[in-house]
């Protein structure tokens, strides 16, 4: 590595930890200012549920991307957390309508805290086994534990109310800062308060000892024996710690959904965790922010344009994943790296170029995709981004191929420019 | 009272006995090298004393305490720590995180989640003193994996030496370097050793007769002799074994 560039990584990063602030600043000030751009209920429900999920997403990442062990299970910690809550949520109900007893003086705005104690309680009993080994071993256990876990919610109905699950009320207890939590706006400012909570312990989690040897652990366990830590121990703590946030998430579940059933303890719930932290990018901090954020708007609006939004969904992230191994925040961070190293105007032609190149493809596989499920479907045209094309007719297949074979010609045509750059 | 003390060493991978049965006394503040042929079981030996696996049977003892079948974390608490053959570092940690690592424990801050790490003063105090010996104050905030390779090998001794161990066991530590690097490499080398016990595995016949105080020579699993450089150059029975084919 020559020696200016070296001392260009250095400046940086003096920079940044000046910096440091500046991105906390922006996020508290979105979250303040959201509310106020959009108004509506359903932008409220949406909102709500991309906070639970930035949580989510980035406690999954704390065992993935820091930890290097690859869960099938997290929705495990999420549901068991939420569960947790939902009972303290209805013996707060219990307790006030009595008038008396510890929890008539719990606020639910406190919830999520049980969902973590929860959460992490339940790491902390099933963890140790799990934690001997990283990789294949404890893929398949969590897999394993995730199937059982959801399977037995509905062989208890007494706690996890069978199929139906459990249901609460979140307008019970003492109200803390006036949130009566009727509105959805109300909901809102708890889930933006637990939001940004959790992501800033969780950020400050990666600047502790134990967060570097997480990160020690994932890049070699073999070595990390020889400067006297135990990679077992590490992967255990990270394990509970996961689970904590995973729990916290759940809490922050109970009080915005204010019911729970045994199915978000399954492998659907789990593999959506996964879903946004490898879309966003496992290896940056913020990515599964991004993906949590991406993931979730497309699963809730894609629905009402297309038929296929869950074929879309699975394209998005099988390219990702083949494509783009490091996510969205990789990508942004490949950006950022170059504007830092002064290059950025020499790279960006080509990225452009590929950026031109991946929309165009994408325009005609949709149109493709479109013109299939007219097929099945009943109606006559097909809108594709206000473009009408006729169900069945030559054009809309015509325009989606071409599309196609353009894209593709364009991301070869500036494959040169990428490469000569990189 | 010796830093090491091995007594009847010996370790069987099934059928194939590699180490057939080791004595050799390493005393306090030594540097102490084991030569030997491609195969004669130097790494074997090596893994066995650090923990890397349990001696099928014998005794080593660390200032008087056995600690064979211990697990590595428990030798290395003890005082010995060892560096690898090939570079065995945390790639995707800078270079500064790689020697912070390897400094908590040392500061009572291994398991750690309610400190931020830059507060642990005595670890980064430690790992800034070890960037700066081993000479990559300009590479502290890359990544280790994309170290160039001797500065991959310095990063190696660094962390091995970062917990302060009395007694470190360097496994070929200039295997693939150029002259200069070798050259860097040896001083380092000379700083580790003050002060410390060393035990070092090492190909380079010139490294060897330059730093070591005494030399094993390992040949099959057994040492066939023990002593001053000068002894060991002009022991028949080494010169046949070992250096002998080498010349030839």
């Amino acid at each position: 590595m020559s020696d200016d560039m070296t001392a260009t990584m250095i400046r940086s990063n003096q920079r940044f930890a000046l910096r440091g602030l500046v991105p906390w600043l922006v996020f508290a000030a979105v979250l303040l200012i959201l509310p106020f751009i959009f108004t509506d209920g359903f932008s409220f429900t949406l909102m709500n549920a991309i906070g639970i999920n930035i949580v989510f997403a980035l406690s999954y990442n704390m065992l993935l991307g820091q930890g290097g062990m690859l869960s099938f299970g997290h929705a495990v910690f999420f549901g068991l957390g939420s569960y947790a809550a939902m009972h303290a949520m209805i013996a707060i109900d219990d307790a006030s309508y009595a008038g008396e007893g510890f929890w008539a003086h719990v606020p639910v705005v406190a919830m999520p805290l049980i969902g973590m104690i929860g959460g992490g309680l339940v790491a902390l009993v099933l963890g140790w086994p799990f934690c001997r080994r990283a990789g294949t071993a404890f893929a398949m256990i969590t897999l394993g534990l995730g199937e059982m876990i959801a399977a037995a919610g509905q062989m208890f109905p007494s706690v996890f109310g069978g199929e139906a699950g459990i249901y609460g009320n979140r307008m019970v207890g003492p109200q803390w800062f006036g949130l009566e939590l009727a509105q959805a706006a109300d909901v809102y400012w708890f889930i933006a308060f637990w939001t940004f909570a959790g992501v800033l312990a969780m950020w400050a989690f990666t600047r502790t000892p134990l967060g570097r040897l997480s990160n020690a652990v994932r890049d070699n366990a073999d070595r990390l024996q020889f400067i006297g830590y135990q990679p077992r121990n590490i992967r255990f703590l990270v394990f509970i710690a996961s689970g904590s946030f995973g729990g916290l998430a759940g809490g922050m579940a109970a009080v915005n959904y204010e019911i729970i059933t045994p199915e978000s303890l399954g492998l659907i719930p789990s593999g959506l965790a996964l879903l946004m932290a490898a879309v966003g990018g496992l290896g940056v901090f913020y990515g599964p922010i991004v993906g949590a954020v991406l993931v979730t708007l497309m699963n809730s609006l894609l629905s009402d344009y297309s038929d296929a939004s869950i074929l879309y969904v699975g394209l998005i992230f099988l390219s990702i994943v083949m494509f783009a191994p490091r996510g969205l925040g990789g990508g942004i961070e490949h950006v950022r790296t170059a504007y830092r190293e002064g290059i950025l105007a020499r790279r960006l032609p080509g990225w452009i170029g590929g950026a031109a190149a991946v929309l165009l493809i994408a325009l005609g596989l949709i149109i493709v995709i479109e013109m299939m499920f007219a097929g099945h479907g009943g109606g006559d045209t097909v809108n594709v981004f206000g473009i009408q094309f006729q169900a069945g007719g030559a054009t809309g297949w015509l325009a989606g191929v071409v599309a196609l074979v353009v894209g593709v010609l364009v991301m070869r045509a500036t494959r040169k420019n990428r490469e000569v750059n990189a | 009272m010796s830093a090491l003390n091995i007594k009847g060493l010996k370790k069987q991978f099934g059928p194939a006995e590699v180490i057939c049965g080791v004595d050799l006394v390493v005393e306090k503040n030594e540097v102490h090298a084991v030569i030997g042929p491609n195969g004669a079981g130097k790494s074997t030996f090596f893994n066995l004393l650090s923990g890397a696996f349990p001696p099928t049977s014998g005794e080593i003892q660390l200032y008087g305490e056995r600690i064979d079948g211990l697990s590595p974390e428990k030798i290395q608490k003890r005082g010995l720590s060892r560096s690898f053959q090939v570079s065995n570092v945390f790639g995707n940690l800078s270079v500064f995180e790689n020697l912070r690592c390897a400094c908590f424990k040392q500061s009572r801050a291994g398991y750690v989640f309610w400190r931020s790490a830059a507060r642990v003063r005595e670890a980064n105090r430690r790992a800034e003193e070890v960037l700066e010996m081993i000479g990559l104050q300009a590479l502290r905030d890359v990544p280790a994996g994309s170290l160039p390779y001797a500065s991959q090998r310095a990063l190696e001794i660094g962390m091995t030496i970062a917990c302060d161990a009395p007694v470190v066991l360097l496994d070929e530590p200039t295997a693939g370097m150029s002259n200069t690097e070798t050259a860097q490499a040896i001083k380092l080398i000379r700083q580790v050793a003050e002060g410390r016990t060393l035990m070092i595995v090492e190909h380079d016949m010139g490294v060897v007769f330059e730093l070591a105080d005494r030399i094993s020579v390992l040949v099959y699993g057994k040492i066939i002799a023990t002593g001053k450089p000068e002894d060991i150059r002009n022991d028949p029975k080494v010169r046949e074994a070992y250096l002998g084919e080498e010349a030839a």
